[in-house]
């Protein structure tokens, strides 16, 4: 067992107590702070299920080292719109757009799209499968993200509200 | 989207739900509806069954054989239960019950003891304190293993000694039909071949067990049929069933590879010896060895047919791998077998479908269950007759094409909807896309083949095209007693339907919500989670749970909806065929009496329910000829794909697939798209990159990294044109939506790259060295 560390996660100072060295943010976040809305799919970087932002970076909390994310600011998809019953532009897209089918893959590609939409306001539709392409969906084949996607740019353009 | 029209449809049921919406503010029966857990899912809060957490609770993890046969000589298990953390660890030696389960026919150990038959079989459990606590337990178990040479070729194990008391065969099926002389002028020959696809569901096998009180087993699992893993629980724990008690948990994804019981077993025996509540969730590595996967097979096809392209004869040896273990190896075999044809008339035909134990990985039901092995081969051959013919391959098709009286290879007659001609020229009416730019500087370089390893020049992209058709039956079939249970029960102003079918993220949810509002002409429908407190639905599978099991959901509601009536026609004097239910009241639509009663009103302190079971229609074995009445129903679809192919390189894109799809009834528009979209990709996987690679029967790449499944970037555009023509006996008129895209979209791609290469391209999937032509 490790010496405590605290883990700054959606705004909140959290304290790691008891924990094997070893363990991944993954870990951490979903077994030991209450925060399994990541999800973790491959264990290796691949499936983007458990997408988090480090200090406003994308990254898969499954390879982040707990220990080292100290000091970092943490973002989970619990984060994205603390007011329960309400969702952001993003979530409120995927829902009306029919993006979610299991949804096992959907906190991850919520995070994607997030960070993307901060990045540029106009993606292309190339832009928007290579940002997307970290992220793997079973259910969907991705054209209902991609409608997600489009709606939630035209939200923030204003086209529609 | 456009729709196909039907003059020769008067349905009732189907009238009713075309006036979709018009009942409540909501989502009825035919226009889109949200998903009940849409929200909770995309803001992380939706519970799957991998996270789960209880007091006391302890982790599960499993040894597996790293051979693929080998005798046991010992099990050694002393370190682990040393290891500080290490609560229990269990082998065959602790199996109270049965120590063989299986889905339809108990022949695979819980445990291996004297004998493992394939790489990845389990040989013992453990739980600890920690997920890497238990790793190190599996590590200091030592087992001593003699190991022998594994029979890895299917055709090889039909004449080798017999890898199981139950022998080597699990299915040899026979179909004769016709004239097995009759012989045409044209005569075209192929074999085939396909790969291991897995169903690569996002969230692996995961549950929680907690021994209850009483003895018994709590868990709380991901999987697609609560009851059938219920009865195998009890048999191995020597439990009685209502021992065991199943709830389902968030479930990512199934495919078909939860159809099998996986750590259910293994995480109730942990609980019930360690007297604590286990936790099991499989790593990726674990899942892809956990779960059985689509068979792979070797086609052999012969068709003849008259100068002008009709089918004359038709035979046909196919050879399905299933492992190590039956699992649903048998009923794969039969739609194999059945559907092997294709959609086309075929008077003559003499078929032998094999399903053959191996020392490979277990295989079983997949999406599509035998009609995409069939499909690849017999869609090669459609397109090498009409060639042979002289006559252009989509004509060729729709000159064969069945239509509603026509028969089944199995003799039986096609008395429901069966629109092929109708897909197969919708498919082909759909836009192709834009062609290739002439321009170098107009083409992106992560659009072309190879995408984002940006290795193609433009000027060396060929396109193709190709063209495809499929078809599969609907449910269970061969004279199973198929059903389905369900409640619904108002009180209050609020209707909560119950029902144990598994939601898998089809859709069904949002279906009973659907039928509710339809039925009740209410807004709200709670729709309660499933578990084994009530009768089966039935798995999620086989195309079935909206027949079957919104088929009860239906009939449970409208009995509720018949109480209401006759309680206030008798109430107010009315007549009931004057009632309706509309907006949360019950209205007088006609006659002299004026009614307007809020249903909140009527039910604040009386409750209406009923609970019941629906089946569909009977059933019947084949006979020694393969011949009868087997199948319920059967669904098409037509697929075209377009392909921009690197023929230097052997790299793929896959720029566009169109498709039309027998569908009976749309009855929530958006999530059909997301069925055929989702299906397609899995079609194209197949087509171009997945294959569970073996190497001395060991997988070789049982990752995400290894494994792969199509991204964003590998997915083509989408075009889709529903064919609604509504089946007689099924609720709605709706037929099951979710193989049919799966199955012809493979070899539409397959085609669409032949024709860009001119290579034969036999088997599936597609790799570079094929392309490129380094396979000899």
């Amino acid at each position: 067992m490790t010496a405590p560390y605290v883990l700054t996660v959606n705004g909140t100072e959290r304290t790691v107590e008891d924990a094997w060295l070893g363990e991944s943010l993954l870990y951490v976040l979903r077994e030991r702070l209450g925060l399994p809305g990541s999800k973790s799919g491959c264990e290796q970087g691949e499936c983007g299920s458990c997408s988090v932002e480090v200090d406003g970076e994308l990254v898969c909390s499954c390879l982040v080292l707990a220990a080292s994310a100290t000091g970092t600011a943490i973002t989970t998809v619990e984060g994205l719109q603390p007011e329960r019953s309400d969702f952001t532009d993003v979530q409120q897209a995927f829902v009306d757009e029919g993006a979610v089918q299991c949804g096992f893959c959907t906190p991850g590609l919520v995070m994607a799209v997030h960070d993307l939409l901060n990045r540029t306001s106009e993606p292309s539709d190339l832009e928007v499968r290579e940002a997307i392409s970290g992220n793997l969906c079973r259910c969907t084949g991705y054209g209902r993200v991609f409608a997600a996607v489009e709606a939630a740019v035209a939200v923030r353009r204003g086209v529609v509200s | 989207m456009s729709t196909v029209d039907d003059k020769t449809v008067d349905d009732k049921t189907v009238d009713d739900a075309t006036a979709a919406g018009a009942r409540t503010g909501r989502g009825a029966l035919g226009v889109d509806a949200p998903r009940p857990d849409g929200g909770p899912k995309v803001r992380g809060e939706f519970a799957f069954s991998g996270d789960l957490w209880a007091d006391d609770m302890v982790w599960g993890a499993t040894l597996r054989s790293p051979h693929a046969s080998a005798r046991i000589r010992s099990i050694d298990v002393s370190a682990a239960l040393a290891l500080p953390g290490v609560t229990t660890v269990v082998t065959a030696d602790d199996v109270p019950g049965s120590k063989y389960y299986g889905l339809e026919h108990r022949d695979q150990p819980v445990f291996a003891w004297e004998q493992v038959r394939y790489a990845g079989e389990p040989v013992a459990a453990v739980a600890a304190d920690h997920p890497e606590t238990a790793r190190r337990a599996l590590a200091a178990i030592v087992v001593d293993y003699e190991v022998t040479p594994p029979v890895l070729d299917p055709e090889e194990a039909l004449t080798a000694p017999d890898l199981h008391p139950d022998g080597n065969t699990f299915r040899r099926l026979l179909i004769n039909k016709g004239d097995p002389t009759a012989r045409g002028p044209v005569v075209v020959e192929g074999t085939y071949e396909l790969g291991m696809q897995d169903q690569a569901f996002m969230g692996p096998e995961a549950g929680l067990a907690s021994p209850a009180e009483d003895g018994g087993i709590d868990l709380i699992v991901s999987t697609q049929w609560l009851h059938n893993d219920r009865d195998q629980i009890a048999e191995a724990l020597g439990l009685p069933p209502d021992k065991v008690r199943l709830t389902l948990g968030g479930v990512g994804g199934a495919f078909g590879g939860r159809e099998d019981v996986s750590l259910q077993i293994h995480a109730s025996l942990l609980a019930q010896r360690a007297g604590r509540p286990v936790k099991m969730v499989y790593s990726r590595e674990e899942s892809f060895l956990g779960h059985v996967h689509r068979h792979p097979g070797r086609l052999w096809m012969r068709h003849s047919a008259d100068a002008d392209g009709t089918i004359v004869s038709y035979e046909a040896r196919i050879v399905l791998d299933g492992g190590a273990y039956r699992s649903s190896s048998y009923h794969v075999v039969a739609n194999a077998a059945c559907f092997s044809a294709g959609p086309y008339n075929t008077p003559n035909a003499v078929v032998e479908g094999l399903g053959v134990r191996t020392n490979n990985p277990p295989c079983g039901a997949m999406r599509g269950f035998g009609a995409v092995q069939v499909c690849f081969a017999h869609e090669a051959q459609m397109d090498e007759l009409a060639d042979a013919c002289g006559i252009d391959r989509v004509e060729l098709r729709l000159r064969n094409a069945m239509a509603p009286g026509d028969t089944l290879l199995t003799g039986q007659v096609v008395d429901g909807a069966l629109p092929v001609a109708e897909v197969i020229r919708a498919t082909a009416a759909l836009p192709l896309p834009e062609p290739l730019a002439a321009d170098p500087s107009a083409s992106d370089p992560m659009g072309r083949p190879g995408g984002a390893g940006r290795t193609t020049d433009h000027g060396d992209v060929v396109r193709g095209t190709g063209f495809a058709v499929g078809f599969k039956n609907l449910m269970y079939a061969e004279g199973y007693d198929d059903d389905s249970h369900a409640s619904c029960h108002l009180e209050g102003g609020i209707v909560t339907v119950t029902c144990a079918a598994a939601e898998v993220g089809q859709g069904f949810v949002t279906l009973c919500q659907q039928i509710g509002r339809e039925v009740l002409g209410v807004d709200d429908v709670v729709v309660a989670p499933a578990d084994t407190a009530i009768g089966s639905a039935g798995s999620t599978s086989a195309s079935r749970q909206t027949w079957m099991s919104g088929g009860a959901v239906e009939k449970a509601c409208r009995s509720v909806r018949a109480q209401v009536l006759t309680g206030v026609a008798g109430a107010h004097g009315a007549e009931e065929a004057d009632l309706d239910l509309v907006g949360g009241r019950v209205v007088a639509r006609s006659g002299a009496v004026p009614v307007d009663v809020a249903l909140a009103d009527l039910t604040a302190d009386r409750a209406f329910s009923d609970s019941v079971r629906f089946q569909h229609r009977t059933t019947y074995p084949l006979d020694a000829d393969g011949q009868g009445d087997a199948h319920v129903s059967v669904a098409c679809a037509a697929h075209r794909a377009v392909v921009d192919v690197d023929p230097e390189l052997g790299l793929v894109r896959v720029v566009q697939i169109a498709t039309a799809q027998d569908v009976g009834k749309v009855l929530n528009p958006t999530a059909a798209i997301g069925q055929v979209e989702g299906g397609i990709a899995q079609g194209v996987g197949l087509a171009v990159m997945e294959e569970m690679l073996l190497v001395e029967g060991r997988p070789r790449n049982p990752s995400f990294t290894d494994y792969l499944i199509p991204t964003a970037l590998d997915v083509p555009d989408v075009l889709i044109d529903w064919i609604e023509v509504p089946e007689p006996e099924a609720p709605f008129g709706a037929k099951g939506i979710g193989e049919p895209p799966v199955i012809s979209s493979t070899p539409a791609v397959v085609a669409a790259i032949r024709a860009a290469t001119g290579r034969p391209l036999v088997r599936v999937p597609v790799r570079p060295a094929d392309i490129v032509g380094l396979d000899g």
